[in-house]
C-alpha cells in the first residue's frame, strides 16, 4: 500500500478543526450545547448561544410539574410495550427509554396547529400531541399498519423506511406555506423527526435542501442517540451533525436531548421562527438510547455496559425530579401519586392492547385503492369463497 | 368543435383546464416552468398559472415525489414529472414505499391523490437512460394505478381524468408520439369521456387479436392494416390502463379471435405481456387457436440508438408473431 494510502474503512482523518462530536461516556460534547437543567437538576435560567440567541424557560410550578408528569407516563407506557413484547403480545417494540425529554420537550413545544412527522419512535411526541397512547399499537402488535389520520391527529403515520418522512413533511410545509399559514405568529409549523443514522439517507439530505429552497416552515428535529441500530455516529458523519445545516443554508442547533426543558425552549422558538415565515431549523438532540434499538436487537455485541452506565448519570427524568424536590415544588406524595397514576395507565393500555382483535384476514383486501379495483375486488371474492368452502370456516 | 393537434399540445391542454378547474393542483418537476419541459408539455402554464402552481423543483426524484406525498397528505394535487423514464429510479423508493402505500396503511384515512408523469420508451435516437420502458415495475405494485395514452384524443382526457383521481396513477407517456396530431374535442365534458380503467377496440376484426399500449399501438394499427391487405382482419386493442389491465375487454376479444399477440418495447422478461399470456391462458384456454404470443424488446439493456430500430418491436416482427399464430 502506498504511503498515505488508508485501508477502506480504516479511521477517517479527524476534522480539521478537531471537533469531535461523539464523548463515550456521554460528556457534553466538544462544541457544547444548549443546556437549561443539568443533569444535577440546577436550572439555569436561560443560555445565550455564539450567534447571540438566548433560550430560557420560566414555567409555573404546575408546569414543571407538568413535564416531569410526561416524562414518567411516557417511560412507563413504553416499559409497559416492552413487557408486553416480552409476553408475545407485540411483535416488536422500538422503545423510546432515554430519549424522553427530547420526545416530551418538543412535543410539548408543538402548538396545536402546528403537524409532527414521526419515525417509529416517538410515542413520547404521540403522547404530548394528546392522542391516545393506544393508537401505535396495531402496528407493533401486528393488527394493523398504524391506520390514523394524519390529519386528524396532526400526527402522521409511523414511517418505519428510514428517513423518508423528512420529505413528506417538507412537502407538507410548502404546502402550509402556499396556504398563506405562514408569517404570523398563529401561523402553522412542521416537525420531522428522525435519527442520527437517518441523516445518512439521501432523501433526509434532500429534503433540507428543499426545505432551503423554498423557506419551508419547519423544524428538523434530529433525536442523535448515538447509534443507528449497532453503528454509532461516527460511520453517519465526521462533522457534528447540527452544524449541517449551514451546507444547507438554514441554521443548525445542538441540544442537550437529555434535557426536557431545552428541548421545549429550542424547539418553541425554531417553530415560531417558522410559522413566522423565517425558514427552518436542524435541532440535533444529543441524547442516547438506553435500550435496544428494538426488541429484536442485542445492543451488548457492539457497546459496553460502562457507556450505558455513564448515561445513566445524565438520566431526563432524574434531574427534573432533583429540580422540582430542591424547588420544593413536589414533595414524596406527588412523586408517589405521578407513578401511581402512570401505572394505571399503563395498566389500561396493557388491557385494551390485550383486547385488540385480529382482522378478519379479509379485510387485508380493504383500502388497496380509493376508488378500488376489479382485480382487488375478484381476488377478495375467490378469497372469501375459498374459505367458505371449508366446513366450519370462521370466515 | 374538434382541433387537430400533437399528443403532447393535448397532454398542455388537459394540464391546463385541470390547473384552471381545481385550484389544489400543481405541477412540479425538473424544468417544467419557465422552459415548459424538456418536451414542452407545460409549456406556457408557469407564465399563466404562477410559481406556486407550476414549480421548479430541485433536481432531485425523490424529493419531487416525497414532497408531492407531503402536499397531498395537505391536501394538494401534485402532478409531478419525471424528465426522463430511466430517471425515475431515485424515486422508486418514494413510489412504491410511500405512495403506493399511504391509503393502505393509514386504513383508507390518508389519500395521496398524484400523477406521475413518464415519458417513456424509445425510437428518437437517444442517449442512455432516455428510451427505457420501466412500465412493468410500477404495474406491479399494488396500490399503484397504470396507465398509458397513445393518442392526443386519450391525452388530453387521461391526464385530466388521472388527477383527477384519487387513486395515484403512474402515467406514461409514448414520447415517441408527442407531435403525432389527431383531433381532440378540447371542449366536451370530462364526465361523458371513455373511462380511464379501460381498454378500447381501436380496429375491430375477427382473425387475431394484437394487444398494444402507448407507442406501439401505433405499431399495432399499421400492422392489422398491413394484415388486411394478405386477407388477415386483426383486431387492434389499446390497453391504455395497466393496473388495473381490463381483462374483461381483452377475454371478450380473445374467445371471439382465438390469438393474441401482444406487443411491447419493454423487455419481454416478467413484463405485461408474460401477465396478459398467463392470465389470458387461464381464462379463454378452450378458445385459444395458438398460444398467446409475444413481441417485446429484447431482455437487455435498452441498446444505443443506432441499432434502437432493430429491438424495438416494429411492423415485420408483429407480422411475424400474426404468421407464427396462424401457422400453429
Ligand atoms: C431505508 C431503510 N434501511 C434500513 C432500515 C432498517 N433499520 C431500521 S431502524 C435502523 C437504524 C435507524 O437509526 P437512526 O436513524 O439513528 O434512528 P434510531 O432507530 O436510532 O432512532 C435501520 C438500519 C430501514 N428501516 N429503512
Amino acid at each position: 500500500m502506498a504511503k498515505g494510502e488508508r485501508k477502506a474503512g480504516g479511521k477517517p482523518p479527524a476534522p480539521a478543526d478537531g471537533a469531535v462530536d461523539r464523548i463515550p461516556g456521554g460528556d457534553a460534547p466538544a462544541g457544547g450545547f444548549v443546556q437549561l437543567l443539568t443533569p444535577d437538576g440546577e436550572h439555569l435560567g436561560s443560555v445565550t448561544t455564539a450567534d447571540g440567541t438566548t433560550y430560557s424557560v420560566d414555567f409555573t410550578d404546575e408546569e414543571y410539574r407538568g413535564f416531569y408528569r410526561d416524562l414518567v407516563t411516557v417511560r412507563r407506557l413504553d416499559a409497559e410495550a416492552t413487557a408486553l413484547q416480552r409476553q408475545g403480545e407485540l411483535g416488536i417494540w422500538a422503545s423510546l427509554l432515554g430519549q424522553e425529554a427530547a420526545q416530551v420537550g418538543s412535543g410539548r413545544a408543538l402548538r396545536q396547529q402546528d403537524m409532527a412527522f414521526p419515525t417509529y419512535r416517538e410515542h413520547g411526541v404521540l403522547y404530548c400531541r394528546g392522542i391516545d397512547p393506544i393508537m401505535p399499537f396495531g402496528l407493533f402488535r401486528g393488527v394493523d399498519q398504524g391506520g390514523w389520520d394524519a390529519n386528524e391527529h396532526k400526527f402522521n403515520g409511523y414511517t418505519i423506511v428510514i428517513g423518508s418522512q423528512t420529505l413528506h413533511a417538507t412537502g407538507y410545509a410548502m404546502g402550509v406555506t402556499m396556504d398563506g399559514k405562514t408569517g404570523s405568529p398563529d401561523g402553522e409549523a412542521v416537525i420531522a423527526y428522525f435519527g442520527d443514522g437517518a441523516t445518512s439517507q439521501g432523501e433526509v439530505n434532500e429534503s433540507f435542501v428543499w426545505a432551503g429552497v423554498f423557506n419551508a416552515p419547519m423544524v428538523f428535529f434530529c433525536q442523535n442517540n448515538q447509534y443507528a441500530i449497532s453503528e454509532p455516529l461516527e460511520r453517519q458523519t465526521r462533522i457534528p451533525l447540527y452544524r449541517r445545516a449551514a451546507g444547507y443554508g438554514f441554521p443548525g442547533i445542538r441540544i442537550d436531548g437529555n434535557d426536557v426543558l431545552a428541548s421545549y425552549a429550542v424547539t418553541r422558538a425554531a417553530l415560531d421562527n417558522a410559522r413566522n415565515g423565517q425558514g427552518p431549523t436542524l435541532i440535533e438532540a444529543y441524547t442516547y438510547r438506553m435500550g435496544a434499538h428494538t426488541s429484536s436487537d442485542d445492543p451488548t455485541r457492539y457497546r459496553i455496559a460502562s457507556e450505558v452506565e455513564s448515561w445513566k448519570a445524565k438520566d431526563p427524568i432524574a434531574r427534573v425530579k432533583a429540580f422540582l424536590a430542591k424547588q420544593q415544588v413536589a414533595d414524596a406524595d406527588f412523586f408517589a401519586e405521578v407513578d401511581e397514576t402512570a401505572r394505571k395507565l399503563a395498566l389500561d393500555l396493557r388491557e385494551r392492547v390485550l383486547a385488540m382483535p385480529d382482522p378478519q384476514p379479509v379485510t387485508m383486501f380493504d383500502h388497496v385503492y380509493p376508488n378500488s379495483s376489479p382485480e382487488v375486488d375478484a381476488q377478495r371474492k375467490a378469497f372469501d369463497e375459498y374459505h367458505a368452502s371449508f366446513e366450519g370456516s370462521g370466515h | 368543435m374538434a382541433e387537430t393537434i400533437t399528443l403532447g399540445k393535448a397532454l398542455n391542454h388537459g394540464l391546463r383546464r385541470a390547473l384552471e378547474n381545481d385550484p389544489k393542483v400543481v405541477i412540479m418537476g425538473e424544468d417544467v416552468g419557465k422552459l415548459g419541459g424538456v418536451f414542452r408539455i407545460t409549456d406556457g402554464l408557469q407564465k399563466d398559472f404562477g410559481e406556486d402552481r407550476v414549480i421548479d423543483t430541485p433536481l432531485a426524484e425523490a424529493g419531487i415525489i416525497g414532497t408531492a406525498v407531503g402536499l397531498a397528505i395537505r391536501g394538494y394535487r401534485p402532478v409531478c414529472e419525471i424528465q426522463f423514464d430511466g430517471f425515475v429510479f431515485p424515486a422508486y423508493n418514494q413510489i412504491v414505499a410511500q405512495v403506493a402505500k399511504m391509503f393502505y396503511r393509514s386504513k383508507g384515512k390518508v389519500r395521496v391523490p398524484m400523477v406521475i408523469r413518464i415519458p417513456f420508451g424509445g425510437g428518437i435516437g437517444a442517449v442512455e437512460h432516455h428510451s427505457e420502458s420501466p412500465e412493468a415495475y410500477f404495474s406491479h405494485t399494488p396500490g399503484l394505478k397504470v396507465v398509458s395514452c397513445a393518442n392526443p384524443a386519450d391525452a388530453y382526457t387521461m391526464i385530466q381524468q388521472a388527477i383527477n383521481s384519487d387513486d395515484p396513477v403512474v402515467f406514461f407517456e409514448p414520447k415517441r408520439r408527442y407531435w403525432e396530431k389527431g383531433e381532440v374535442e378540447l371542449e366536451a365534458p370530462l364526465s361523458g369521456a371513455y373511462p380511464l380503467h379501460a381498454a378500447r377496440v381501436l380496429r375491430p376484426g375477427t382473425d387475431a387479436t394484437l394487444l398494444a399500449y402507448g407507442p406501439m399501438v401505433r405499431v399495432a394499427l399499421d400492422a392489422a392494416a398491413a394484415a388486411a391487405e394478405d386477407g388477415r382482419n386483426l383486431e387492434v386493442i389499446d390497453l391504455r390502463t395497466l393496473s388495473p389491465v381490463d381483462y374483461p375487454a381483452i377475454f371478450e376479444s380473445v374467445r371471439r379471435t382465438g390469438r393474441a399477440v401482444v406487443v411491447h418495447e419493454a423487455p419481454g422478461n416478467l413484463g405485461i405481456g408474460a401477465e396478459l399470456a398467463a392470465r389470458i391462458t387461464e381464462e379463454c384456454f378452450y378458445s385459444l387457436e395458438a398460444p398467446v404470443l409475444r413481441v417485446t424488446g429484447y431482455d437487455i439493456p435498452y441498446p444505443a440508438a443506432r441499432v434502437e430500430e432493430d429491438f424495438l418491436p416494429d411492423l415485420d416482427r408483429v407480422l411475424d408473431a400474426v404468421d407464427r399464430s396462424f401457422g400453429w
